[in-house]
């Protein structure tokens, strides 16, 4: 399965209709779709979400002859955006979703780690693929301990449920969370194609942190969330430094509709809800439209050739599966590497090479750390720890 | 800037009552304005008859595991109910452990009051939901279930439920508000374990029959206490 890019024009603008029902369909189902359905949805609001913050960025900073052509494709990835995020159903709720947002950043950034040219980027991706899949653990544990479920009917057995990189140790200076940026003249395609995707998916997980966190009554839990959501801003300003800044405003516009049509293709390979796969097809059709404008606006403004940055097929999609066996050796071998400027060091080297990182995480972490406190002692056990009889109430408990 | 007259006492703002003068402005405003399209709060009911149509439901069971005795297929369907069931019972018991957990957490911080609950007996119903969860656990894997799926009606039971947790686990709430919210979880727990005896006798089931009737009665003991301990401190509350 390839697609010539420049071969397929896609949906013409001007053809991309939407109603409201259109646009509200019979979300998907919590118990009965695959995991990697819901992976999906949520990596591609995500994408889609950056496509919105990035269009409005361009047309707060370029001159006039791009706001029209800006606004005319931002009012069809808004509705984009709405279709693809209201496939979440109502009963999964916002710390259920909290899981499979982690399980999108595992998954996702493992598959993009082992793909990834530039092996300097992989080890980028490698390093905050630990931090996310601590996450997992800890809202895992809360949603044993406060909220009495099991996070496995979420994450389906495809993602391991134990620690890594510890959260409390992930907070860092801001000296130490900038990575040096691929050099847009002589990047892989495919690595400007991932640098957008894990920012896109990392950005929005931050948002969603910041808008639900304060929708729980659980003090540990609202600590809990103002603490990983401070990691996901640190992600999203270490993916975004990934990027060159010498790309002009209209050639990243241009990379980012070619990362949508790529995001779009890779979830048709894999999607097993046929509903849901005819949505991605449908939108692919309607990227491909966007990037086919874009390429026009590039050659007419910046008298380049679009294939001076755009690979002429896409690469393979990503790998929508379980990377079980790559994420545990990747926690095997690196799980004690720390930040030092943008490279990255052994946990022994922190206190010479990072002295403002643990300055700052000794200030943050001084009244107590919500992520250690969650999981103290805390083992996932198929269907919660309470089998265990791992509760207050253990020892009146006749069972 | 027109004053409140809430300002001086800083009470609950959320009345009408708080402004005269603002809320005169606000009901001449509203008064001098026509809707824009014609119709009443029936006409909702066409937006969501459109999508119910379609038939889409929540979730399913598991493929069934075909035991023996279980051929035919009033048997099957009989099992599904009763496993589908047995899962909401089971999701509902490990929310109520957690949620006397949080009970007995506020209880110790605040103190035993007079009258309501000590933390003894707050302990003694905690152990038991952790017991009628153990159990659930128990019997769905003896009768060929796996006691990790979300049925539907675990499903559903949870999204209901999530609003007595949010009460639990508000510091901010008091006693006799966690108790209410209780009633809430004890009323439902009452009526599905009468649910799951009716269902287990017309299925056969007598051992694990026996079994509910057991945890009904720690459930009505559970019920009388939430019910008693609320009353009495509303009442007291009140000087009554």
């Amino acid at each position: 399965m390839s697609l010539d890019i420049f071969k397929e024009k896609g949906t013409p603008l001007d053809k991309q209709l939407f109603t409201w029902r259109d646009l509200v369909r019979t979300p998907t189902s919590k118990l009965d779709d695959d995991a990697f359905t819901r992976v999906r949805i949520i990596l591609m609001n995500g994408i889609e979400a950056n496509a919105l913050r990035t269009s409005h960025g361009m047309a707060r900073m370029l001159n006039g002859d791009f706001r029209l052509p800006l606004a005319q494709v931002r009012r069809v990835e808004q509705h984009q955006q709405t279709m693809v995020n209201w496939l979440l159903p109502p009963d999964l709720s916002p710390l259920e979703t909290t899981i499979a947002f982690e399980q999108v950043a595992i998954e996702v950034t493992a598959s993009v780690a082992q793909h990834e040219p530039d092996e300097y980027l992989a080890q980028v991706y490698r390093f905050g693929l630990l931090e996310d899949f601590d996450h997992l653990y800890r809202f895992s544990a809360l949603m044993d301990r406060v909220g009495g479920a099991d996070a496995n009917s979420i994450v389906q057995n495809y993602s391991d449920i134990m620690p890594g990189r510890p959260t409390v140790v992930e907070h860092r200076a801001p000296e130490d969370n900038l990575r040096e940026h691929y050099d847009c003249t002589k990047a892989h395609p495919l690595t400007k194609l991932h640098a957008v995707t894990i920012t896109a998916g990392e950005n929005q997980t931050h948002d969603y942190y910041m808008t639900i966190g304060p929708m729980f009554a659980d003090p540990l839990a609202r600590q809990l969330y103002a603490e990983i959501a401070s990691i996901e801003e640190q992600h999203v300003t270490q993916y975004e430094s990934l990027m060159d800044p010498k790309e002009t405003p209209l050639e990243k516009w241009l990379m980012h509709e070619a990362v949508e049509v790529y995001n779009y293709f890779s979830c048709m390979a894999y999607e097993t809800n046929p509903r849901v796969k005819q949505i991605w097809e449908r939108f692919c059709d309607y990227e491909l439209g966007h990037l086919h404008m874009v390429m026009d606006l590039f050659q007419r403004f910046e008298n380049r050739d679009p294939a001076e940055v755009l690979p002429a097929t896409l690469p393979d999609p990503i790998e929508y599966e379980s990377h079980r066996q790559f994420v545990r050796e990747t926690l095997n071998n690196e799980v004690d590497l720390r930040a030092a400027g943008t490279q990255f060091i052994n946990v022994e080297d922190e206190p010479d090479r990072a002295p403002l990182s643990i300055a700052y995480r000794e200030q943050m972490n001084s009244e107590g750390s919500p992520s250690e406190t969650v999981a103290a002692g805390y083992q996932w056990t198929p269907g919660t720890e309470l089998v265990e009889k791992k509760s207050a109430f253990a020892k009146g408990a006749k069972a | 800037m027109k004053s409140t007259g809430a300002q001086a006492a800083m009470g609950n703002r959320t009345g009408i009552q708080t402004s005269p003068e603002l809320a005169e402005e606000l009901i001449e405003g509203a008064n001098s304005a026509a809707p824009s399209s014609e119709g009443g709060v029936e006409d909702i009911a066409e937006y969501r008859t459109d999508y119910i149509a379609q038939g889409f439901a929540l979730g399913s069971m598991p493929a069934m595991p075909i035991s023996e005795e279980a051929e035919a297929s009033e048997d099957q369907a009989g099992m599904a109910v009763l496993l589908d069931k047995l899962g909401e019972r089971l999701a509902f018991e490990r929310m109520g452990t957690r949620l006397y957990e949080a009970l007995l957490n506020k209880c110790q911080t605040l103190g035993e009051q007079t009258p309501g609950p000590t933390l003894q007996e707050i302990e003694h119903i905690g152990s038991e939901e952790l017991e009628h969860f153990l159990m659930l656990n128990r019997i769905i894997t003896d009768i060929g279930g796996d006691p990790t799926v979300v049925s539907p009606g675990a499903d559903v039971a949870g999204v209901a439920s999530l609003g007595i947790m949010q009460v639990l686990t508000d510091p901010r709430s008091s006693m006799p508000q966690c108790l209410q919210a209780l009633m809430t979880a004890e009323l439902t727990d009452n009526a599905g374990w009468e649910l799951l005896i009716e269902l287990a006798d017309g299925l056969g089931y007598n051992d694990i029959k026996t079994e509910f009737e057991t945890a009904l009665v720690h459930e009505e003991e559970h019920l009388q206490n939430v019910r008693d301990w609320l009353s009495d401190m509303v009442l007291d509350k009140a000087q009554l």
